[in-house]
């Protein structure tokens, strides 16, 4: 009797912090739905109004006469498929020989790998600009494309994948006269799959929300990912609030779609992130 | 070195393994392992893109030691880190704590807490800069219920760069709380129930039983998070500029106005090499520690 009661108090103080929490999580979400659905007026009124006096949807047809959305949008498409399919490609082929093939070298070139998962970002970005401007590739969407086309992490992530799976099958598939590339397509691939699917989702949300990157590399509007489109109408229409929040709902839509559909997987993403072992 | 033995004896793939590495590891030298050296090239040159490069030697970092920015930058840098990993490491693992049990609602919770990571900065960056509006925001009419009447927060200079490590602080909160998750589901329940039957409360099985064992996942998140926000840029860049004045203003937002408005690129990369070695320092003295604290326990 006493025990239940204690483990129900628990339950409700659980409930409490997980509530509180989640609604500061959330609330930020919701004002910006509400005040994407308000007129300009409204939403320069105080108090604030959860609601304006109608549904104002005209803030999200606005968008398209200050926003290049669309273009923004494939801009972004583009340059995430690519990027997921070269980087998963890249790193999942040299995961795999660095841990399943053997030549002189291997584990000082895979430490090398290792090594540079520490370096700022920064400290590469200076001399990769000056490199895409020597090729002519500044403003255009190589300059994003290229670079992340290989990643030293997706390469360790596939590496430790790819030294669980047990060595007899690589070796029966040797003796059966495969060499390396067909046993990577036909044997390891398939057995990767999750870990493969874990590096899409990381890669694409990182490509996604990349604001830094384009923000070096593109000065042309045509050329805009969809952070840096959002960013340049902050600063161009920075008082109106409704339609900036209207653009911002839209953006934030496919990766929260992505998220809904495939929660468990992001979930696992992130905690294969903290295995660093 | 697993199998260095077994080497010996199985044939030697040399000639495949380079074919399936090359695409990688052109990519890997070019964008990174020759940026790096670059990198610390430049930074003994002045170069401003127009002219050819001069060597200047360590003028740069010569001049950097002596900029009053640099300190200023660095400093708000270190605020920021001070303000956010802390306090950001306590509620995730709060979070963490509460989610790991048999509680209605998990995966609700769960999602709810980890939206904000999976939000563009920029869409963040938006939205908090409306929820910080002084006059029409948000929060300062939830502290107007209270009768506190809330600062200008982004616009003023004492709260500025307080206001960014909160956004900070919301943003990352989730995913720390994901990766504390698992640090949790990997402790063995067995653990538990020999302390249960020794009659430990639960906060002592919290302290005697849960940190403890969570060290390795705590000092992971620990230097994830320094790092993490000693590279704090987006927020700055979008919310405010830097500013009002140098306020908030951090290491990577002077280095990317050195480098891409005033095109004083060879003082930006050695201030990306200061970064670089304030990172190293953090990171090397964390790996000492973190060895210390397993002899101990």
């Amino acid at each position: 009797m006493g025990k239940n009661k204690k483990y129900l108090a628990v339950q409700i103080i659980a409930h409490v912090i997980l509530i509180i929490g989640a609604f500061t999580m959330l609330v930020p979400f919701f004002w910006m739905l509400s005040s994407s659905l308000k007129s300009l007026g409204e939403v320069f009124v105080f108090p604030p109004k959860l609601f304006g006096e109608r549904l104002v949807w005209e803030n999200y047809t606005h968008i398209s006469g200050r926003f290049n959305y669309f273009n923004y949008f494939m801009n972004s498409v583009k340059v995430s498929v690519w990027v997921v399919f070269f980087q998963v490609m890249t790193s999942a082929s040299a995961g795999f020989v660095f841990a399943k093939l053997n030549f002189p070298g291997r584990d000082k070139i895979f430490l090398l790998y290792l090594g540079t998962m520490m370096i700022p970002f920064h400290v590469t970005v200076i001399t990769n600009y000056l490199q895409m401007s020597r090729y002519g590739l500044v403003n255009t969407l190589w300059s994003l494309m290229l670079p992340a086309s290989v990643s030293a992490f997706g390469t360790f992530l596939m590496r430790q994948f790819f030294i669980t799976v047990p060595s007899e099958l690589i070796d029966a598939a040797k003796i059966d006269g495969c060499n390396p590339l067909m046993i990577f397509f036909r044997i390891a691939l398939p057995l990767a799959k999750s870990t493969i699917a874990t590096l899409c989702i990381f890669c694409f949300m990182n490509v996604w929300n990349d604001y830094f990157t384009p923000l070096i590399y593109l000065n042309n509007d045509r050329k805009y990912t969809l952070p840096l489109g959002l960013a340049r109408m902050k600063g161009m229409y920075s008082t109106d609030w409704p339609v900036l929040m209207a653009a911002s709902v839209i953006a934030v839509l496919p990766v929260l779609i992505a998220f809904l559909f495939a929660q468990d997987a992001f979930v696992k993403g992130v905690m294969m992130s903290g295995l660093k072992d | 070195m697993r199998g260095s033995k077994k080497a010996g004896k199985l044939k030697d793939d040399s000639r495949w393994a380079w074919l399936m590495l090359a695409p990688n590891i052109i990519g890997f030298f070019m964008f990174m392992l020759v940026p790096v050296v670059a990198t610390f090239v430049i930074s003994f040159f002045k170069y401003d893109m127009l002219t050819p490069p001069k060597f200047i030697g360590l003028t740069n970092y010569i001049t950097m030691f002596h900029d009053p920015i640099v300190w200023q930058v660095t400093r708000n840098t270190l605020i920021y880190t001070l303000i956010t990993v802390p306090v950001g490491m306590a509620i995730s693992l709060v979070l963490a704590v509460m989610l790991d049990q048999k509680i209605a609602f998990r995966r609700f919770y769960r999602a709810a807490f980890f939206l904000p990571s999976i939000t563009s900065m920029v869409v963040v960056a938006i939205v908090w800069q409306w929820l910080y509006n002084p006059e029409f925001g948000l929060i300062n009419y939830f502290l107007s219920l209270f009768g506190i009447k809330g600062p200008k927060w982004l616009l003023n200079a004492h709260t500025s760069l307080l206001s960014l490590a909160i956004v900070g602080i919301w943003k990352n909160a989730g995913y720390n709380m994901i990766i504390f998750l698992s640090g949790l589901q990997g402790i063995s329940t067995s653990y538990y129930e020999a302390a249960k039957l020794d009659g430990a409360g639960t906060w002592q099985q919290f302290r005697y039983i849960t940190l403890p064992l969570l060290t390795p996942t705590t000092f992971f998140i620990f230097v994830m998070a320094v790092i993490g926000s000693f590279q704090v840029f987006d927020q700055v860049m979008l919310m405010t500029e830097g500013g009002p004045g140098r306020s908030s203003s951090v290491l990577v937002h002077y280095l990317y106005q050195n480098a891409f408005q005033y095109f004083k690129l060879g003082y930006a990369c050695a201030i990306a090499y200061l970064l670089f070695f304030i990172i190293m320092a953090i990171t090397i003295f964390n790996m000492r520690m973190e060895k210390k604290m397993r002899d101990v326990y």
